[in-house]
């Protein structure tokens, strides 16, 4: 898999939305990415990319888009790469 | 000073006249914008006569009884802008407090407990084992205390686990697993004091079984009352959580789901103390006057959090006494305060009691 679709299924199996809704999303845009769903993302995420985050990041991970730059600047993953 | 201004200041570093002039600037303007968004709280305070002229320290500000949440439906946010309603743990048939969320007071809320509980543990996320049942986070509209407190703390878990089934039996063998896969690694356990009393410390107790808990922080909170029943002392129960796991560092919290975010962290002195989002008054019961230092009376809780429901200054019915302001031997700065117990005639609450009333 890569980096991408790595991303892409992170949000695919937490909020099970569909991979077109997914450059636009934002945290609270739809009901399973409240903060419980914001939790389980996380999970997915550093689970796929074997990473720890911080809790700044977690808070600051406001959207599909924000979450790759997050992720590019903090932790060494380059999710367009 | 905006909340996000707050946000970047040492929760526990303000020397109380410093706060002072902070909590009152920012709780009258949020009195003010209560009064304009939300025409019950307008009404209420027209009939007190509220004047923000005559408003010349924190204590003058007019403040709501905690109850008046369960008997009315307080937003000061349209109805579309409310995206979560937490409800106070109560007993069933007891009526439930309602409180209303938008998305700036709920973000705020997780900012001003990761920056309170930071200072405690720090800020690095720990594996966690949350000592209650995944069961109390199926309504993810409408949470409970109990929903909205483990969900506020796990964010500093990284990979966590319940510790108790639906049934609210101890998974001890899942929590022995998990353990030892953490070994190595501090872990986080998050828990309802009652909670953590009955169906794990006593569950342990009873059938022996022995976790090796030397490396763990436990925080708890959410109510002494059933403790006080069963003549538990929080000396006791640490002495207890020791002997059974080997927890050496335990952290009580006070804190209620109508200012939720601003919890009152225990120290190691046994004082708990107030942050710079949020203060307590204790007052007189027969007048409102404000008591003295070591007197004891009800207590006032101000908070400079709730913007989308007027939280922000509530009378509770709890019994308190404030011990000191800037001097506890911890290094905290600000009001430090003791919790004596409900008041007479209160109702049951507490996240803990209220489902220990129940079980």
């Amino acid at each position: 898999m890569t980096n991408l679709e790595k991303y892409d299924k992170a949000f695919i199996d937490a909020f099970n939305v569909a991979a077109e809704d997914l450059p636009n999303l934002k945290y609270q845009d739809i009901a399973a990415w409240d903060s419980v769903g914001h939790m389980s993302l996380m999970a997915n995420i550093e689970d796929s990319f074997d990473i720890m985050m911080e809790v700044e990041d977690i808070m600051d991970f406001s959207s599909y888009a924000h979450g790759k730059e997050i992720l590019k600047a903090n932790y060494e993953v380059d999710i367009e790469a | 000073m905006s909340y996000e201004e707050l946000l970047t200041i040492e929760p526990f570093a303000l020397a109380q006249d410093e706060k002072n002039s902070l909590l009152l600037k920012n709780l009258l303007s949020l009195t003010e914008f209560h009064r304009a968004n939300c025409v019950a709280y307008e009404k209420i305070t027209d009939a007190i006569n509220f004047r923000a002229e005559s408003v010349n320290g924190v204590e003058d500000l007019p403040f709501l009884p905690v109850r008046l949440f369960k008997e009315a439906e307080l937003a000061s946010v349209l109805k579309s802008e409310i995206f979560k309603t937490m409800t106070s743990s109560g007993t069933s048939g007891q009526r439930v407090s309602k409180i209303f969320l938008d998305k700036e007071t709920s973000l705020n809320q997780q900012k001003t407990l990761i920056k309170i509980v930071s200072s405690l543990t720090g800020s690095a996320r720990m594996p966690m084992i949350i000592i209650d049942s995944p069961s109390v986070l199926k309504n993810r509209q409408m949470f409970s205390a109990r929903g909205a407190g483990i969900l506020g703390f796990s964010i500093f878990g990284r990979k966590s686990i319940y510790a108790l089934d639906d049934d609210m039996n101890l998974q001890f063998d899942r929590i022995a697993e998990f353990v030892a896969e953490n070994s190595g690694r501090k872990i986080f356990l998050f828990g309802f004091t009652f909670m953590v009393w009955k169906y794990f410390y006593q569950v342990l107790r009873e059938k022996n079984l022995k976790l090796d808990l030397s490396n763990a922080v436990l925080i708890h909170g959410g109510g002494w009352k059933k403790m006080v029943e069963q003549s538990v002392s929080p000396a006791e129960f640490r002495r207890a959580l020791n002997e059974v796991c080997g927890l050496n560092e335990i952290f009580s919290y006070y804190g209620m789901v109508e200012q939720t975010g601003c919890i009152y962290p225990e120290c190691e002195h046994g004082h708990l103390h107030a942050s710079v989002f949020s203060d307590v008054i204790i007052r007189r019961a027969e007048d409102f006057s404000v008591c003295k230092i070591g007197e004891r009376g009800v207590v006032q809780v101000v908070s400079m959090l709730p913007k989308s429901y007027p939280g922000h200054s509530l009378l509770t019915e709890d019994e308190g006494v404030l011990l000191g302001v800037d001097d506890c031997p911890c290094g905290r700065k600000g009001k430090y305060f003791q919790i004596i117990g409900r008041l007479a005639n209160a109702e049951l609450r507490g996240c803990s009691d209220t489902y220990a009333a129940e079980h």
